[in-house]
């Protein structure tokens, strides 16, 4: 830390007192120098500032300029049509991707929606504000551990124990995918429901329970209606992070794009086709390289459709208090 | 009826035009489209306190940050009129705010020292205008301090946080703060009103020690404290200065219905 | 009938309330069952050997080494460009910004950037960095890929630190005639670093369990020697933990137990850091 200060030991008395304010009027022709260079600041800052757009531009560039590669040499009906996905032997029909991410995503919706919205409802409704406190943090370590640890526990724990009740399942199958897929996004609607549930204002929960509403009723009845479109907000979410989503359903779904929607196959997802084909030996410019950024576009437009929607219902949902 | 107080409640006026330290002409503010003060007139004297008073919402507190110009600090504000302060008006285009800043000291409703050492708070204001000779900071420091009657209290402690004075205390080192860049003037916004009566009173005694070598303009929204502190006040209403002379005179022989109302205790 | 029917409410609620609180439980154990699985597959593989050793062909011979100075030397690039870039546009948009479209814009889009799947910003840096910018499949590409993936985090954790500076500290400055640089470097900034630097010890411990985009912008899943510059190849621990997973042989699931083990007690310091700083140096107004 900084050093300590030692007083100079001055007497009151001391003849040497020093004039602060000839010193400061001597120093200010300087000081107006300095403040023309801090003129430039905000615009320097404005630059730094910048960088966040250039990156979406960036992004949109890349996507955009080597998806028109890709379909000067596919046509776009048969990129959005086909049902056959095999880019090596020259088959580029999306839809298997598209189906593989919406199984994953829909198993992934039906664990974590339930179970999140079960727990916001204990937490913010049932649970002493200690309880909450504790359980809330630790809720939260799910949403931090990384994906690739939630892959290995899904192929190497979750399958097997599948596999021991539904035995015709494969080793790589959606169904374990999507189960921990939806554990991984389980915080996010628990603790973004929560913060809704928590913003309705308690004046509308004491007046039900003056009706003589058991905790239940209230929860269900009040809170949960008034916080819906928090609630959906939170959702909707979740399931744009479950469809970008990349290591678990690399690891554990499969590489097979079949389309189906049976949750006991191997399927490939949208991101996990980017990763096999970036992994394999994809030279620049050929067509599977390419392939790889229309695939990245039809992602990036699904997860900004979700995130804009969740936006736009949390704006409303914000103007009712 | 405001000429007649302009010409009732200004004897100052009449000695010479350097003994006042502001002199307020025709002030007008709006915060967006709200106006919030109406044609203000008001000369401050020199080496006096002068006090503001008012219900709450009446406009003193914006008028005394006009004094400094802090009211800028809201985007949306437009000002008309002057404040003269020595030879020019604060509000030409070409007055810097820092330079007057510098000559205009404040000290704010709350104690908000930085959440630095007592050292460094004090010796805030000499080191962003550019003094940095740590023995000439050592003495500023101290001086300023003693000024603030908190030296004994605070000088070994100068190395700890301000934040772990008591509040009476902050208020002052916030003071010593101010006076640290040897102003020419002391806003005081409401300085005791988050303070206990023990350290309000220390305040109060401080308060006429400075103002042998400091203007003081202070707003209250304690008539008992500008009865007890100040030699002369003002009285808002609803943005308007409605009465203005010497302490005694306003307290005792109010010309106004209003302000005969406000220090009676008739409303606000 | 009142009483029976009051009864079966109050029953209702007691039967939804140890369901709600059983769904809380599940997420729970999932966490703790996970936790057990990784160490108890990995307990046996981990030991100094494993930490300091290269990959290798034979499970009882494989180490993360390469792994974990890769990922530590990406977090220094990635602190470097995300720091001084995400702080500034923090201080822009909280201390500067006039409210304009401009501004409006740049919030918004920082906060879409967030919601961008990290692969998005794999094919980002693929395209720039490794092939326009010529970087190839080198650390400095991994970096800069994942800085600007990290950035609306740190801009969004340093906002918040820098508003919870109150506006009373701030008028004392102004009060004195300070300007508003001024202001934000000697008042705003040391009163929000305690902030600022959780927020980015977070952000970090975000960055460093992250596998997609690297796989994109091609960290190699192994390599024999040790990263010399910002132009050498390197890996990852996650990388490498994936590459592990993957292999069909059970004995190379425990050598990634191991790993994630390694990589988990890393995770839990930086935020073991990132609270302790909170708690020490966060001024309470």
């Amino acid at each position: 830390m900084k050093g300590v200060y030692v007083m100079s030991r001055i007497s009151a008395t001391s003849s040497q007192t020093v004039n602060v304010r000839s010193l400061l009027d001597e120093k200010r022709s300087k000081k107006l120098k300095v403040r023309k260079l801090e003129n430039i600041i905000p615009y320097l800052l404005l630059l730094c500032a910048l960088v966040s757009i250039l990156t979406t531009a960036g992004i949109l560039f890349t996507l955009l300029r080597e998806t028109v590669g890709f379909f000067s040499e596919v046509s776009i009906i048969e990129f959005y049509t086909g049902t056959n996905w095999s880019p090596w032997s020259g088959d580029f029909g999306v839809l298997p991707l598209i189906s593989g991410t919406l199984l994953i995503t829909v198993i992934a919706t039906v664990v974590a929606v339930p179970l999140g919205l079960m727990s916001a409802i204990f937490l913010s409704e049932y649970a002493s504000e200690s309880v909450r406190k504790t359980i809330k943090p630790i809720l939260e370590i799910l949403a931090g551990i990384p994906t690739v640890v939630y892959g290995f526990f899904a192929l190497t724990f979750v399958t097997p124990i599948l596999q021991s009740i539904i035995p015709e399942l494969s080793i790589f199958n959606a169904l374990s995918g999507g189960v921990v897929v939806g554990i991984m996004i389980v915080p996010m609607v628990a603790s973004l429901s929560e913060d809704a549930m928590n913003a309705v204002p308690n004046s509308l929960r004491e007046g039900a329970y003056a009706l003589g509403g058991t905790r239940l009723e209230v929860a269900i009845k009040v809170v949960v209606p008034a916080a819906l479109s928090g609630i959906i907000a939170a959702v909707v979410l979740a399931i744009s992070r479950a469809i970008g989503e990349t290591m678990i359903v690399t690891i554990a779904a499969g590489a097979t794009p079949s389309l189906t929607m049976n949750p006991t196959d191997s399927v490939q997802t949208m991101t996990a086709f980017i990763v096999q084909a970036a992994t394999g030996d994809t030279t620049f410019g050929s067509i599977i390289y390419y392939s790889l950024y229309a695939v990245g576009i039809t992602l990036f437009v699904l997860t900004m459709i979700m995130n804009l929607l969740s936006q736009y219902i949390s704006r409303k949902f914000r103007e009712e208090y | 009826m405001i000429e007649m107080e302009k010409q009732s409640v200004n004897p100052v006026k009449e000695e010479t035009a350097s003994s006042n330290i502001f002199e307020v002409q025709d002030l007008n503010l709006w915060y967006g489209d709200d106006q919030a003060l109406y044609e203000i007139n008001m000369d401050i004297p020199k080496y006096q306190v002068t006090a503001i008073i008012g219900p709450s919402g009446c406009g003193k507190s914006t008028f005394i940050k006009t004094l400094n110009r802090m009211v800028e600090m809201v985007p949306s504000v437009k000002t008309t009129g002057a404040i003269n302060y020595g030879d020019q008006n604060i509000y030409e285009e070409k007055y810097r705010v820092e330079d007057l800043r510098m000559k205009v000291g404040m000290v704010f409703q709350k104690p908000n020292p930085f959440p630095k050492s007592v050292y460094e708070n004090v010796a805030y204001g000499p080191k962003i205008h550019g003094i940095k000779d740590k023995k000439t900071l050592d003495q500023i420091v101290e001086r300023s301090l003693r000024g603030a009657a908190i030296w004994d209290e605070v000088k070994d402690r100068l190395n700890e946080n301000a934040f772990g004075l008591s509040g009476g205390q902050q208020q002052r080192v916030c003071i010593a703060r101010a006076l640290a860049v040897e102003p020419d003037v002391i806003l005081m916004d409401e300085p005791t009103s988050a303070l206990d009566p023990i350290s309000t009173s220390k305040v109060e005694e401080l308060i006429q020690e400075l103002k042998k070598e400091y203007s003081i303009v202070i707003v209250t929204h304690n008539m008992q404290q500008a009865a007890r502190i100040s030699d002369r006040t003002g009285f808002f209403l609803n943005g308007e200065l409605v009465e203005y002379a010497n302490t005694n005179q306003l307290f005792q022989t109010p010309t106004d219905k209003r302000t005969e109302d406000y220090i009676t205790g008739r409303f606000g | 009938m009142e009483t029976k029917n009051l009864k079966s409410r109050v029953l209702k609620n007691r039967v939804m309330k140890s369901l709600f609180f059983s769904a809380t439980v599940i997420a729970l154990l999932f966490l703790v069952m996970l936790f057990y699985r990784v160490f108890s597959q990995g307990w046996g593989y981990l030991n100094l050997n494993f930490i300091t050793s290269f990959p290798a062909p034979y499970p009882e011979e494989a180490g993360i080494w390469p792994g974990i100075v890769g990922s530590l030397m990406l977090m220094g690039i990635v602190a470097v460009v995300a720091v001084f870039i995400g702080i500034s546009t923090a201080i822009y948009l909280e201390e500067y910004s006039p409210q304009n479209k401009l501004s409006e814009f740049i919030r918004v889009n920082i906060q879409n950037l967030a919601g961008v799947p990290s692969i998005v910003f794999g094919l980002l840096g693929l395209t720039f960095f490794v092939y326009l910018f010529g970087i190839g499949y080198r650390l400095l590409a991994g970096g800069l890929t994942m800085a600007l993936l990290i950035l609306p985090i740190v801009v969004v954790s340093s906002q918040e630190a820098l508003r919870s500076v109150p506006a009373e500290v701030k008028e004392a400055s102004y009060g004195m005639g300070a300007s508003k640089w001024q202001t934000i470097v000697r008042v705003i900034l040391p009163a929000a670093v305690p902030g600022i630097l959780t927020g980015i010890i977070l952000s970090l411990s975000r960055g460093i369990g992250e596998t997609a985009p690297l796989i994109i912008v091609g960290a190699a899943t192994a390599i024999y020697t040790l990263p010399e510059s910002l132009l050498s190849k390197y890996t990852v621990m996650p990388i490498q933990i994936y590459k592990w997973t993957a292999r069909p042989q059970e004995e190379w699931q425990f050598v990634a137990a191991a790993g994630i083990i390694v990589l988990l007690v890393i995770l839990l310091l930086m935020n073991a850091i990132a609270v302790w700083i909170r708690n020490k140096y966060q001024t309470r107004y």
